[in-house]
């Protein structure tokens, strides 16, 4: 189980900076987004991996999860949540206002509607 | 102090939601609620910096919590000093916004005090996943007060930005998850503590988590190479706002200051003074590329945007030191760049502004309205930014390069430090003769749009961010003193861990004493 659950982040994550090198801001939306999930998984798994244990110390379980990367996973979701709803807000605005959708703005030329990257 | 420490963080917190609740078609309200807290805020940080200069750290868990399950907020003289800073500042933004500028798009008021709870979040808290949730608290709100009006160059730059910001926050968590997946711990005193104890197998896996950490805190505080952001963000941001943003990267400079003296210090064992074998080059290398661009910017609101660069990089080769002394004049340094980058800002945008269509491009333009007073205006502030007497960069100067003369860098550390002034002052100084010098002998009207107006706020405003300058020189004395004893406090961590984790906590040797002494 580590070493699937290792490789996925591993691979989650070079896709994402993969992605977020592009120059166009819808790939880097995706890599972004690909990035806080593998980040989620990490940290979730910094707790260390453990099956069909409770997050409390019971007397009827062998043992416990460790709860706390549980906790901080919970809040990075939500905060990875809204930044993702608010920067494809923003590049669809980007978008409108400057006409291409560039990450550096480049205005005119031939990049500017053609597929080229 | 009791429930007093958490006051800068809900006050602003409350205010904020009542006033996109509440108040939100009504701008006078707005301002009113806003400027009712940026005073309370002054007046709580002044008495919390009289407490923590008399009665040393001392600590507020939230929720009652025991530590080290807890969260806590710990106030101590760096804590309350810039919870201190974070007001005057903002007071002052508010004055020079509350005018003109918060008419220019929605809820500027409420952004603003959502940025004030962040910044004042990250200084005070004691637990370094909380001080990732601040972190995220003040960006997402300087998201907004960064897109204020809007306009194409803006956008560009925001979605710049925040991306470079979000990517950080990824790392944050990596950094985070590292630490506590080999200490067990968030809080930073029971890190001070843990962190002797790992044992050597698990070592470079605690050093990796420190040094992304780092890294994420070197963006913020806008070191090269991670410094890309700053002069796009700054230079296009709406001049209240680049002021404020002034406290943005202090916050980033605060944290490598508190969490690598406090938990990867004089105690840490093999991973003493982590960081500051890659923070010193970073800080020369900082200053130079900073220095380097302001003699290069064509444009006004960029020669200031790198001249905050350069003098992070100043401030940070001090920090780096890591000598009582060398720390206390880098604050010393970190007050005074504050204030001067913030001036810096307010006086380009009366220039700009009063440029028309020429704006903020440098090269001659007709005469200015008020050319005489604007000019003398940011002859004061280019001084301060190139750090020349009689005002306080000077002597904050003079305080880092005395205390970097013991170092064994102190050849590479004074020949950047002198050398970098002197491209500063010849770029201001070029950069003022073309503004004002050359332009009376230009024929021509200058045409600004029909509704432009100049209020006397705005220039009152920048004349009283520049009197926080004069009132650094001036009381410098015991500024410093303060400072010291700042210093001082951080360097000996006994009293910040005890008052975090109980008074008769064990407290590890300390075993290094400076990273680069001779």
């Amino acid at each position: 189980m580590e070493f699937l659950v290792a490789s996925s982040i591993g691979l989650l994550t070079a896709c994402g900076v993969y992605m977020l090198l592009r120059g166009r801001t819808f790939p880097v939306v995706i890599g972004l987004s690909l990035l806080s999930y593998a980040v989620n998984v990490f940290l979730f798994a910094m707790g260390r991996l453990q099956v069909d244990l409770p997050p409390i110390i019971s007397d009827s379980a062998p043992g416990y999860t460790d709860p706390i990367p549980q906790a901080l996973v919970l809040t990075a979701i939500v905060i990875s949540f809204g930044m993702t709803a608010l920067i494809v807000v923003l590049a669809l605005r980007t978008y409108l206002e400057i006409g291409n959708d560039h990450v550096d703005g480049l205005s005119g030329g031939p990049t500017d509607t053609g597929e080229q990257e | 102090m009791g429930n007093w420490m958490i006051v800068p963080v809900v006050l602003p917190a409350v205010m904020a939601a009542l006033t996109v609740l509440a108040v939100r078609h009504d701008l006078v309200l707005q301002r009113v609620f806003s400027a009712a807290t940026v005073l309370a805020l002054l007046v709580v940080s002044i008495v919390l910096v009289f407490h923590a200069a008399h009665t040393g750290p001392e600590m507020y868990s939230l929720g009652n919590w025991p530590t080290p399950f807890g969260i806590v907020l710990v106030l101590d003289r760096l804590s309350a000093m810039m919870v201190l800073l974070t007001s005057i500042l903002a007071a002052i933004v508010w004055f020079y916004s509350a005018r003109e500028w918060d008419k220019r798009g929605k809820h500027f008021h409420a952004l603003f005090l959502f940025q004030l709870m962040g910044v004042n979040g990250a200084f005070l808290t004691g637990d370094f996943f909380n001080l990732f949730v601040f972190f995220e608290v003040l960006l997402i709100a300087s998201y907004g007060l960064m897109l204020h009006g809007a306009g194409e160059h803006r956008l560009k730059a925001g979605l710049q930005y925040i991306i470079v910001n979000l990517t950080g926050s990824s790392l944050f968590l990596i950094g985070v998850g590292l630490i506590y997946a080999v200490t067990g711990t968030l809080n930073m005193a029971d890190l001070a503590l843990k962190v002797p104890l790992v044992p050597d197998s698990d070592l470079a896996l605690l050093k990796a988590g420190a040094l992304i950490l780092f890294l994420v805190f070197c963006i913020k505080a806008a070191m090269v190479p991670m410094h890309f952001w700053l002069p796009g963000t700054y230079a296009n941001a709406p001049a209240p706002v680049a002021a404020l943003f002034a406290i943005m990267t202090k916050v980033g400079a605060y944290s490598i200051l508190r969490l690598y003296s406090l938990a990867f210090g004089g105690s840490a064992g093999d991973l003493s003074w982590l960081v500051a074998p890659y923070l010193l080059p970073a800080a020369i290398v900082t200053l130079v590329v900073g220095m380097v661009g302001v003699l290069a910017a064509k444009q006004l609101n960029r020669m200031v945007a790198f001249a905050v660069v350069g003098s992070m990089g100043t401030m940070m080769i001090s920090v780096s030191l890591f000598t009582p002394d060398s720390v206390a004049a880098g604050l010393y340094y970190m007050l005074h760049s504050t204030f001067a980058g913030a001036a810096m800002f307010l006086v380009a945008d009366l220039i700009i502004s009063r440029r028309g269509q020429y704006g903020g491009v440098l090269n001659a333009a007709p005469d200015i309205r008020q050319s005489g007073l604007i000019a003398a205006m940011f002859f004061m502030a280019a001084i301060a930014m190139a750090s020349m007497p009689p005002l306080s960069g000077f002597l904050g100067k003079l305080q880092i390069l005395t205390a970097a003369r013991e170092s064994q860098y102190a050849v590479w550390i004074w020949a950047v430090i002198l050398g970098t002034s002197f491209l500063n002052i010849v770029a201001f100084g070029r950069a003022g003769s073309v503004l004002f010098w050359k332009s009376s002998a230009i024929e021509g009207e200058i045409q600004t749009a029909s509704d432009q107006t100049f209020p006397k706020q705005t220039v009152i405003a920048a004349g009283m961010m520049l009197a926080m300058l004069v009132g650094l020189t001036v009381f410098a004395g015991p500024i410093t003193g303060y400072l010291h004893d700042t210093s001082v406090e951080l360097f000996d961590t006994t009293d910040y861990i005890r008052a975090v984790m109980g008074a008769d906590t064990p407290i590890a040797e300390i075993t290094t004493v400076a990273p680069f002494a001779q």
